[in-house]
């Protein structure tokens, strides 16, 4: 947000930004407890059920009853397993979810660490974030993880590819990759957000980053392993996938480290399409509302459709997963940056730069 | 010209806003659950629970310690040891249930002719030890004397289909 370094001097300025790191955590941390909450009631609610409704006023507390739950349970270590590695994995998994959050910008000026290169520091470190899967599948020593993280793997490299040629059409339509100069970028109305691109027009620019969207939308479920894209945890044939030796604490990081992601992605989402933390109108009613307010408006919405597609769409085949990916995302997504880049150039749309 | 339109369905998601459309019609509706512990569902007046002995109106005990239900039980469940009593009726010195063993299948309460062994309505017998579920004559009796009402009323309520 601020430099405290400058302003404070090196010792309390660190603290200060320590501090304010330790903030933004516990608030994420709390806000994942009531989504994931969500996440339990949308799903129970289009199954025809209550969900949980018993740990204080509507579940309200559940995430809480259940956090201290697996927190005073034992850690079991499987015998043959790689001890560090195995407890190393989901701490992997928890700490690349959260520093991916250091760049998202969630107000004006509300951001742990404004990097120029914004774009390329998450793609950086989603790439980074199989990893985690991957070593607990391996370190389990077991067949059904391993299989689970090999598919991992397979899924979450595809998907990455689609993903970032989507964030690449992004960012030469924006001519930057600092996400809160591309967030302002969009300010004045829902009719500038990228997602419609408006203010590109007479070049219809929304006709490529509607897909855009779309493509950004599916592949994010893929790259978060959730349903329908969830084989590397597919009940059915693996158990549980790659945690199934995990219990306990681990477990719980691997849990948040997994729906953190998600978070990110309705966040990357937010910030790329759909305007940030401005108002869908820039008139009295709606600048009311702080922006803050709008940027978890728009990131709970998306959650709510992550939670509906879980509901609702029925698991990929392992080949049908891989020929969505690669013989029909990517072809789009790519013909989709060659086309944005010429519209860009002919007509030097890209305002920011 | 098939494989086009396909495409084309896929790509506008159209499957997927279907299937939204009918999960958010879902999403409203009142939903069925019952919230167990407070509010329970209807019992038949059949629903084989927890076993009882039931007593005649005067306190005096049913069971004549015919082992019928100790012969018909297919879980071997049932233990009874009987002797004649001071007064010269035949009466159970000892009758066990061992409900770990039982398979709630109500041939006892079948085989039974005075009505003593039943099984009541009773479900929520659970306990955090094996022994506790070593019933023993006095249990039984005591079970009896606790539902009473209820075994009566469903005895009579099902009494016209036997």
């Amino acid at each position: 947000m601020y430099d405290f370094v400058t302003q404070f001097g090196p010792l309390w300025g660190a603290l200060a930004s320590v501090g304010q790191i330790l903030g933004f955590i516990v608030v994420l941390l709390l806000s994942l407890a009531y989504l994931l909450l969500m996440d339990r009631k949308v799903w129970a609610a289009v199954q025809l059920r209550k969900g949980p409704n018993t740990v204080g006023a509507f579940g309200l507390l559940q995430s809480f009853a259940d956090f201290i739950k697996f927190v005073v349970k034992e850690i079991v270590v499987p015998a043959g397993a790689d001890r560090p590695l195995f407890l190393l994995a989901p701490l992997l998994t928890f700490i690349f979810a959260f520093i991916t959050w250091a760049v998202i910008p969630v107000a004006p000026g509300w951001v742990i660490s404004d990097l120029n290169v914004g774009i390329l520091y998450i793609f950086a470190i989603s790439s980074l974030g199989v990893y985690g899967i991957i070593i607990g599948g391996w370190a389990s020593n077991s067949k059904y993880p391993f299989l689970g993280s090999l598919r991992s793997a397979a899924q979450m490299v595809s998907y990455e590819v689609s993903i970032g040629f989507v964030l690449v059409t992004i960012l030469v339509m924006a001519g930057t990759m600092n996400l809160t100069t591309l967030v302002d970028a969009q300010a004045g109305g829902f009719w500038n957000w990228h997602v419609l691109s408006f203010d590109m027009l007479p070049w219809p620019a929304f006709l490529i980053t509607i897909p855009m969207f779309v493509i950004f939308f599916i592949s994010a479920l893929a790259e978060t392993n959730r349903p329908p894209f969830d084989l590397p945890e597919a009940e059915s044939e693996l158990v549980a996938g790659y945690q199934v030796e995990y219990s306990s604490t681990p477990y719980l990081l691997f849990m948040i480290g997994e729906y953190l992601n998600i978070v990110l992605m309705c966040a990357l989402m937010t910030v790329l399409f759909f305007g940030g933390w401005h108002a869908p109108f820039d008139i009295a009613p709606f600048t009311w509302i702080p922006p803050v307010f709008w940027f978890a408006i728009k990131v709970v919405f998306f959650f709510f459709m992550f939670a509906m597609v879980k509901a609702l769409v029925p698991r990929y085949r392992y080949d049908q997963l891989m020929r969505l990916g690669w013989k029909i995302f990517l072809p789009t997504s790519l013909a989709a940056v060659f086309v944005m880049a010429g519209i860009v150039v002919y007509t030097n749309a890209g305002q920011a730069i | 010209m098939n494989r086009i339109a396909q495409t084309l369905r896929g790509a506008a998601l159209l499957d997927f806003w279907g299937a939204f459309a009918l999960g958010m019609r879902y999403f409203f509706k009142k939903k069925p659950t019952i919230n167990y512990p407070f509010e329970k569902g209807r019992l038949s007046p059949r629903f084989r629970g927890q076993h009882a002995l039931r007593r005649y109106a005067n306190g005096e005990e049913r069971c004549i310690a015919c082992k019928l239900c100790e012969a018909v039980c297919p879980a071997q469940a049932i233990t009874i040891e009987a002797e004649p009593r001071e007064d010269g009726s035949r009466r159970t010195t000892r009758y066990d249930i061992d409900m770990v063993k039982c398979i709630y299948c109500g041939f006892c309460a079948e085989a039974c002719p005075v009505d003593a062994i039943v099984e009541g309505p009773n479900f929520e017998f659970a306990v955090e030890t094996r022994e506790e579920l070593y019933y023993d004559k006095e249990k039984l009796l005591d079970n009896g004397d606790r539902w009473e009402r209820e075994i009566a009323r469903n005895l009579e309520l099902d009494a016209r289909y036997r």
